[in-house]
């Protein structure tokens, strides 16, 4: 048994069905019931060939006329919809565990205010918990438009259910040594383990890239190419920034 | 803010070439008759209120706040430009992203991750499609060079054949990342004339017209995707330089097209533009925590190097790893020989550890997003991950580093503008990559913003940011994007895309001071969740400002008349026209001499108290009467004026801009 969203086009509702649990066969069913309804509605998606006309395009100031309007977004409706239908399983892999992932760099961050972390800690500590609860968002919805399992998580970043353990993850243990450190030592630790998080995530984006059929949807491989570039960059950053920092009190 | 600044190790001098800004050059016409002053100016040019700096009165509240939403029919807010036309996209490419534009003629070349998209404008209130040319790759970036098409391949789906359904193997050679090259002479039948693969494919691309080759055009290929296998791709390689000197990383692909043989065009160079740019010098550690390092290594602790620094490993790390040494050999306590074993694994046990380990942190970036050229001063700027670059372009095939600039508000440095005399030149930071919502009230305002700073000589200094600043909601993707310079002389002007966040004019002629001056935007692209959609790209050509819209098709405006810009300074910018455009190849703008635009200048040094009103008045009639005027009369009276303005630029506040009215008085004198 699982659970999941559906979204049918065709149906008078446009909007979320409500959640439900169905089985895997009835799943199944639904989607290509789903499938063969887009194809007797819009026919092929994709037009073959290079050239390609269709019906003449033309504008004006008040944009579309009502009918037009009608079809267009219909049309937008099934394509999009239609992506719905088509997942990589590699995909919904790096979406989940990525979600699972960011949510740890969510912890981490949150530790930043009571453990007494610098004003720069602070500010990067805010960064990321705003770029990586964004991504959570869009991960999450990504799963829901395709009904997969969506791992939920709250605010502070904590997992409601299991726990999966990412590439560059902290241990358990590590989560509590930096939970312990205060002011310089938790700055200097963040610094660490971030680096290490980060790269971890760039891992997972190169495992998801070296696999057969993946990231072909091209929201997948532009949020896997930005995770790289953008977690690469910060890494550079936080890197920079531990090395600014006074040498360690050895023990 | 500005953590990092550093210059490259060039010894290579930067042939600069000075911009022509001809200011108070005394052009006597010699073919002008006895110059006379028929318009008697009367009153003194010296204002008598203080100068004031460029302010704008916006709307208030914010009409950008609180639009319906709506795919084709989402609630509009416009101020100081107005709706020309708005043209959905063709059916093959609804529900598929648009992405940037290029301009050739009367047409608009607008890309797309399912192809290309040609636009007839020669209406531009009714854009009719030329072709929709269906061949799938993100990102589409497009570019023209006279015949030539260039579009960028960046995405896992795109096929060297244009075919659909995408590429399913991880290495294949069908696949086609890098860039396609189309012969597009006949406009209605691009001909797919050659491709040129890269090793991390093209994010984005920039054509570089040498002024000096005219038989070659040059394009800068700026890749973010991961590298390829060399099985699918000869050669290419995703290690450290360190590791594989040919290592795809750190560098850019420069390609050589021959104008006359686009199917020889071919990569001739990988500069490595990043080179030795890394953290700034740090000081080692201090003697006291040597000597204390020192000591323990005596005693015989363990020593690690962690991300660079030297940490005596505690015995509650070590003593859990002697015994699981003990263990593994079977021992039942810890003798000398597990912590000899212990010494020896602990480098690669750290790396693991921490992660990482391949060297590459501290690194600087190993890409740019974007490079914008500006050939006629032999400069570029390229936006380069954590960094925003300087480079001198002279010779197009070596591009060397003179400065760059990091900023610890900027996340990611996504693409450059210059203003058009090159003093300056604004980054924008593509915070959260374009699908997030960053303009949200509660973004800070430095983030995801603009960035701009002057040219100093080689270097470059910051001097304020620049956000769109209507908050918009958490189902817009909203940060800064491209944009272009709109040619009003005498000011620096640009027209920027915010996706969601809709399209802005900022004035940035004074680098410490910018302001918006229009705006327009839409509503959510979808009411319920976060929906595609927004302003990918928008450029000014030729009298109107063009927008891709990501689902909604192209957008076109027009400037109208406010406090901020008059109808003359609309009327001179719209004298500029370009044959062809690709915003990130930059032009020089060259204003023809027209009444428009000494009108123009005359507006400008009136907004800004530089003259006296009196003056104003005078001269306005003057230029009027002139206008009126045809052959000898019209040139004596234009030479008369300029003498007079001439003679008295120094008292006004604004000499250089007087000068520059006297000059296209003279230049329309010149031209009868």
């Amino acid at each position: 048994m699982r659970s999941v969203y559906i979204q049918l086009p065709g149906l008078p509702d446009e909007g979320w069905l409500e959640q439900r649990s169905i089985d895997d066969a009835t799943f199944l069913m639904t989607r290509i019931r789903a499938l063969s309804v887009l194809t007797v509605l819009f026919g092929p998606i994709v037009a073959v060939g290079c050239a390609s006309a269709g019906p003449a395009t033309t504008g004006s100031a008040t944009g579309p006329s009502d009918t037009d309007r009608a079809r267009l977004e219909a049309l937008y409706r099934a394509r999009t919809d239609s992506a719905f239908l088509t997942v990589h399983e590699a995909d919904a892999r790096f979406m989940t565990g990525m979600i699972h992932h960011h949510a740890q760099a969510l912890v981490m961050s949150h530790l930043a205010p009571q453990n007494g972390a610098s004003e720069s800690i602070r500010t990067l500590t805010g960064r990321i918990i705003n770029a990586q609860t964004d991504e959570i968002a869009v991960m999450q919805r990504w799963l829901r438009d395709r009904g997969r399992p969506v791992p939920e998580v709250d605010q502070s970043g904590h997992m409601m259910g299991g726990h999966m353990q990412m590439a560059g993850m902290l241990t358990p243990e590590q989560l509590e040594e930096l939970a312990a450190a205060r002011s310089q030592e938790y700055d200097r630790l963040f610094l660490t383990y971030m680096i290490q998080h980060h790269n971890g995530a760039v891992d997972m984006v190169d495992v998801l890239f070296a696999t057969d059929g993946a990231a072909q949807d091209d929201f997948v491989f532009k949020l896997a190419s930005d995770i790289q570039v953008d977690q690469k960059t910060e890494v550079a950053r936080m890197q920079r920034m531990l090395d600014a920092m006074p040498a360690r009190e050895t023990p | 803010m500005t953590v990092v600044t550093s210059n490259a190790p060039s010894t290579r001098s930067r042939r600069l070439r000075a911009l022509s800004v001809v200011v108070g050059l005394a052009v006597v016409a010699s073919c002008a008759g006895p110059s006379t002053t028929p318009t008697g100016m009367t009153s003194s040019i010296a204002p008598t209120m203080p100068m004031t700096p460029l302010s704008a009165t916006p709307p208030s509240p914010d009409p950008r706040v609180g639009l319906g939403a709506g795919l084709f029919d989402a609630e509009e807010a416009a101020w100081n430009l107005s709706v020309v036309s708005k043209t959905p996209p063709p059916d093959p490419f609804v529900g598929r992203t648009n992405s940037d534009l290029a301009f050739k003629g009367n047409y608009v070349i607008q890309g797309n991750y399912d192809g290309v998209q040609i636009w007839d404008v020669t209406d531009p209130s009714s854009p009719t499609t030329v072709i929709t040319y269906v061949c799938p790759a993100s990102q589409s970036d497009v570019s023209v060079a006279g015949d030539l098409l260039f579009v960028s391949g960046e995405g896992m789906t795109g096929r060297l054949d244009c075919g659909p359904g995408g590429v399913a193997d991880a290495v294949s050679q069908e696949r086609l990342r890098g860039i396609r090259i189309f012969d597009i002479s006949d406009i209605r039948n691009p001909e797919y004339v050659h491709n040129v693969q890269t090793c991390r494919g093209s994010h984005t691309h920039t054509v570089l017209e040498d002024p000096n080759d005219t038989e070659n055009v040059y394009i800068y290929v700026s890749g973010s995707a991961p590298v390829r296998p060399a099985e699918e791709l000869a050669g290419c390689s995703g290690l450290l330089p360190a590791d594989d000197p040919n290592s795809a990383l750190f560098r850019i692909e420069v390609i050589r097209v021959p104008i006359d043989d686009p199917a020889a065009a071919a990569i001739v160079s990988s500069p490595r533009i990043f080179e030795d740019l890394v953290a700034p010098p740090t000081h080692g550690l201090a003697p006291d925590d040597l000597a204390v390092i020192e000591a323990a290594r005596d005693r015989g602790d363990f020593i690690v190097d962690i991300m660079g620094q030297t940490v005596v490993l505690p015995p509650r790390y070590t003593a859990p790893l002697l015994d699981s040494m003990m263990a593994a050999r079977g021992g039942e306590s810890v003798t000398a020989a597990d912590s000899m074993a212990l010494r020896e694994a602990l480098p690669a046990l750290m790396a693991r550890m921490v992660g990482g380990g391949d060297g590459r942190e501290g690194m600087g970036p190993t890409q740019c997003h974007d490079i914008t050229v500006y050939p006629m001063i032999g400069l570029a700027g390229g936006a380069c991950e954590g960094y925003g670059l300087l480079l001198d372009i002279s010779d197009p095939v070596d591009p060397i580093r003179l400065a760059a600039v990091a900023d610890s508000n900027f996340s990611y440095w996504h693409s450059a503008t210059f203003n058009n005399d090159g003093s300056a030149i604004l980054f924008t930071d593509e915070w959260g990559g374009g699908g997030a919502p960053k303009c949200r009230a509660s973004d800070p305002y430095e983030w995801g913003a603009n960035a701009i700073f002057t040219i100093e000589g080689e270097d470059m200094e910051f001097q304020s940011y620049f956000k769109m600043s209507a908050p918009q909601t958490s189902l817009e993707n909203c940060v800064a994007h491209n944009g272009s310079l709109v040619p009003v002389p005498g000011r620096t002007i640009m027209v920027q895309s915010w996706y969601q966040g809709g399209i802005s004019l900022l004035d940035w002629t004074d680098p410490t001071n910018p302001v918006e001056i229009a705006f327009h935007d839409r509503g959510p692209s979808d009411a319920e969740r976060m929906g595609a959609g927004g302003s990918w790209s928008v450029y000014w050509y030729n009298g109107y400002l063009y927008s891709s819209e990501i689902s909604r098709g192209l957008d076109v405006f027009e400037l109208t008349p406010s406090p901020v810009m008059t109808q003359n300074e609309i009327d001179a910018a719209n004298t500029v026209r370009f044959e062809q455009l690709n915003s990130q190849g930059q032009p020089e703008i060259v204003w023809p001499h027209s009444f428009a635009l000494a009108r123009a200048y005359v507006d400008q040094l009136e907004r800004h108290r530089a003259v006296s009103s009196g003056w104003v008045t005078e001269v306005r009639a003057a230029l009027a009467a002139a206008e009126q005027a045809s052959g000898s009369a019209r040139v004596s009276s234009l030479n008369g004026l300029a003498s007079q303005i001439s003679g008295a630029a120094d008292e006004s506040r604004d000499p250089a801009k007087v000068r520059m009215l006297v000059d296209v008085v003279r230049g329309l004198a010149t031209a009868q």
